[in-house]
């Protein structure tokens, strides 16, 4: 027992010191996430903040300017132009110069003082839908409530019901204080599964595997020594990380770091054992890079981390089960933001340490079947 | 004349030999055409920005007939699954365990206040899904409005001085998300190829110690270049057909621009990915740095920053001027609009000659980093 345990021990300080040594890779391990938190946390979002359009008003009346007015003031819609004919709404839409473009026909004003309805006709680019739906979401809004202040100052007061929402855990409904968290177990996933990968498929292009199968290491030891210091660097990589998200950011972390940590440390078991798997079926480097890249980019896209998990058919969603990172992210916006405990975090903590015990096990068996 | 037929020939070995390094490994191979077909398959399928059903658990405290209805409006919307629930800590419960993506809660004296003449509902979501949140929120207009609408008739046929929004959306008049997502994928797809194949390539035969044995032999740095660049072009080419194909028949995402153009920007954005893969390569010398550094400059940048997923208009200035500096920015860009909005002169003249200027300052650099070796 104790010989075993100097021997792993001897090991983990081996594949440490493989990993760290060289200055360059302790740079590409721990400062792309850092920059990529950095950057990410800004670029990432569906929300809009401001929203290039172009109007082409012909009715030059009181009712549109103060219906322009309302949109410049919203602070998202920035006008970008007056245009005066109709044949320049393609060019502006086409070149991208304008997301949104709005027309006022004649006789706007005309028809809403004789209590009709006014058309708004608005072309929008559908190149990202998305965007363009919220701008048209947004412009919704603004018209709603120049109606509702048209029809105060002109004497058609209605019933109406009001809408008042409260968002939890995010009161500002900001997409930033949700994606970052999800950024810790993304980024550490994707540096955490290549880094394991290349490590067994490294040596054995280099032929020092082996060397290693020869000695009195067993498979398990083998597996235990190669996965424990990965999973420390990537504990190492979620924390530099989550100082970010804290510290630049300053987003509220409700939770406790000790279910956070608990949750991250079996994440990277399930991750690094993924990536073992991997790396012991590979015959070389860049096979194994490529297989672990095959895992990694769908499991990154289809966790929930990019677009909705909820927004996938249930096919693949089932398939996803073997998504470490879908629980990962599970665990990391609870626990940041909910506050969430151990208890409720079990339907994500059990599938993570079967995924863990699966990869590690079938890895440990691989090291020696995949002798060539 | 006799040194340029050497040349070529020189040429046609290599890349013979490296066609066939390619086709003896299954890793590549899957990476040339399981992968792209994967890809576009799996995120064609899987990605969707569009939220069609909300789930909303809704609390009626009020129990009148007004508030029933109301219940009633928001059941008949294609966009919500309703959820009764008889108490708020049960709502809260379900939101929790996320059986539910939020609640609307009617208040006791919701009917009341409504004959007062204004009334209101309560609809609480679950933030840690921003954009979940955002458009439940969104939605929850719909049935209120056609409730309102139902219960003041005389409001349906005197609809008095109102502005009506009639929006159209060019390009995707279904408001179909796959549209804008399939030429990014496209985009993803020839960035793996391109950069992450090679980029394992020369640093591969540096760690072997194969490339100084090519440097004895008459072969030129040109050609060694030239020969890595083909087999990898044509593999991406492979990939890039696939795609295009399952873009028509899979997704019916309309090509409005002219084939010719979709090939020429693809070629072109593929070069600029062999480039950043081989110089890449070339400059790290160790598969191991070299598959990181691949990962990070041009995976992550044309995932998250190329306007794939996440608009450009969206992003703030200092993050927006990063952009510029990444090409899948441009071949995005170039993609949505020859699939959507068409042959557009300028968008396209633009990118093209931004793309085949990096690609030309990324070939010539990975050549006089070569050079530089052999002295």
């Amino acid at each position: 027992m104790r010989a075993s345990l100097l021997r792993i021990l001897a090991l983990m300080a081996k594949e440490f010191l493989a990993v760290l040594k060289d200055p360059r890779s302790r740079f590409i391990i721990f400062l792309p996430p850092l920059l990529q938190c950095l950057i990410f946390g800004y670029a990432a979002s569906l929300d809009l903040n401001s929203a290039a359009y172009a109007v082409l008003d012909q009715d030059h009346s009181a009712a549109s300017t103060a219906l322009l007015a309302r949109l410049d003031g919203s602070g998202v819609f920035q006008r970008q132009a007056d245009l005066v004919r109709a044949q320049d709404i393609a060019t502006w839409i086409d070149s991208s110069r304008a997301l949104l473009v709005i027309q006022i026909d004649q006789g706007f004003e005309r028809n809403l003082l004789a209590g009709k309805s006014a058309p708004l006709e608005v072309v929008a680019d559908g190149r990202n839908s998305n965007t363009a739906g919220t701008a048209l979401g947004y412009l919704n809004i603004v018209i709603q409530a120049f109606n509702a202040d048209w029809q105060v100052g002109h004497g058609r007061g209605d019933q109406s019901v009001r809408i008042v929402t409260r968002a939890w855990y995010n009161p500002n409904l900001d997409s930033r204080w949700s994606m970052i968290p999800s950024l810790i177990g993304t980024l550490t996933m994707m540096g955490t599964m290549m880094l394991t990968a290349l490590s067994v498929a490294r040596e054995r292009e280099q032929g020092t595997f082996d060397q290693l199968l020869v000695t009195p290491f067993r498979p398990t030891e083998i597996m235990v020594g190669k996965a424990i210091p990965n999973m420390i660097i990537g504990l190492g990589q979620s924390t530099t990380i989550l100082l970010v998200a804290q510290l630049w950011f300053h987003i509220p972390f409700v939770g406790s770091f000790l279910v956070l940590y608990a949750g991250l440390a079996l994440f990277l078991m399930a991750a690094v054992g993924l990536g073992l798997f991997v790396s012991s079926i590979a015959k070389t480097m860049q096979q194994a890079m490529l297989y672990a890249f095959i895992l990694v980019m769908p499991f990154a896209l289809l966790s929930g981390f990019t677009t909705p998990f909820s927004s996938m058919p249930s096919a693949l969603q089932s398939v996803m089960v073997i998504n470490p990172l879908r629980y990962a992210l599970d665990i990391t916006k609870r626990v940041y933001l909910e506050g969430a405990g151990f208890i409720t975090l079990v339907p994500d903590f059990v599938p993570l340490i079967i995924i863990g015990l699966i990869t590690l096990s079938g890895a440990a068996w691989l090291f020696r079947r995949r002798l060539t | 004349m006799s040194d340029w037929l050497e040349s070529i020939r020189r040429i046609a070995a290599l890349t013979r030999k490296e066609a066939r390094q390619i086709l003896r490994d299954p890793s590549s191979i899957a990476i040339g055409i399981v992968f792209p077909l994967m890809l576009i398959l799996l995120f064609g399928y899987g990605l969707s920005l569009d939220v069609t059903k909300v789930s909303v658990a809704v609390l009626d405290k009020d129990h009148s007939a007004d508030s029933a209805a109301l219940v009633g409006a928001f059941r008949l919307s294609p966009n919500f699954a309703v959820t009764p629930v008889s108490s708020l800590a049960q709502a809260t419960t379900l939101i929790l365990d996320r059986k539910v993506d939020g609640l609307l809660q009617i208040p006791a004296d919701f009917s009341k206040r409504w004959h007062a003449g204004a009334s209101e509902v309560q609809i609480v979501v679950n933030g840690t899904d921003a954009n979940q949140a955002r458009i439940m929120q969104a939605y929850a207009g719909g049935p209120i409005a056609a409730w309102s609408a139902e219960q003041s008739p005389s409001a349906i046929s005197a609809p008095g001085g109102q502005v009506i929004v009639s929006s159209r959306m060019w390009f995707n008049e279904a408001n179909d998300s796959h549209f804008f997502l399939v030429p990014g994928l496209i985009v993803l797809v020839m960035t793996i190829i391109g950069a992450f194949l090679t980029a394992m390539v020369i640093a591969r035969e540096w760690e072997r110690g194969t490339l100084e044995a090519l440097f004895v032999t008459p072969m030129r740095p040109g050609e060694f270049l030239a020969s890595k660049i083909l087999p990898y072009f044509a593999l991406g080419m492979i990939g890039f057909v696939l795609c295009i194909l399952a873009g028509q028949f899979l997704f019916h995402v309309p090509l409005r621009g002219s084939l010719a153009l979709l090939f020429l920007a693809s070629m072109i954005y593929l070069l600029v990915a062999l480039g950043v893969g081989l110089l890449v390569s070339t400059l790290v010398k160790s598969q191991f740095l070299a598959s990181q550094l691949a990962m990070t400059l041009t995976f992550l940048p044309a995932m998250m920053l190329s306007g794939f997923i996440y608009d450009l208009r969206s992003m703030p200035v200092v993050i927006r001027a990063i952009t510029y500096a990444l090409p899948a920015r441009y071949a995005v860009t170039l993609l949505q609009t020859l699939y959507l909005a068409g042959n557009v002169p300028g968008v396209i003249a633009l990118n093209m000659g931004v793309l085949a200027a990096m690609a030309t300052a990324l070939l010539v650099a990975t050549r006089l980093a070569t050079r530089k070796q052999l002295s």
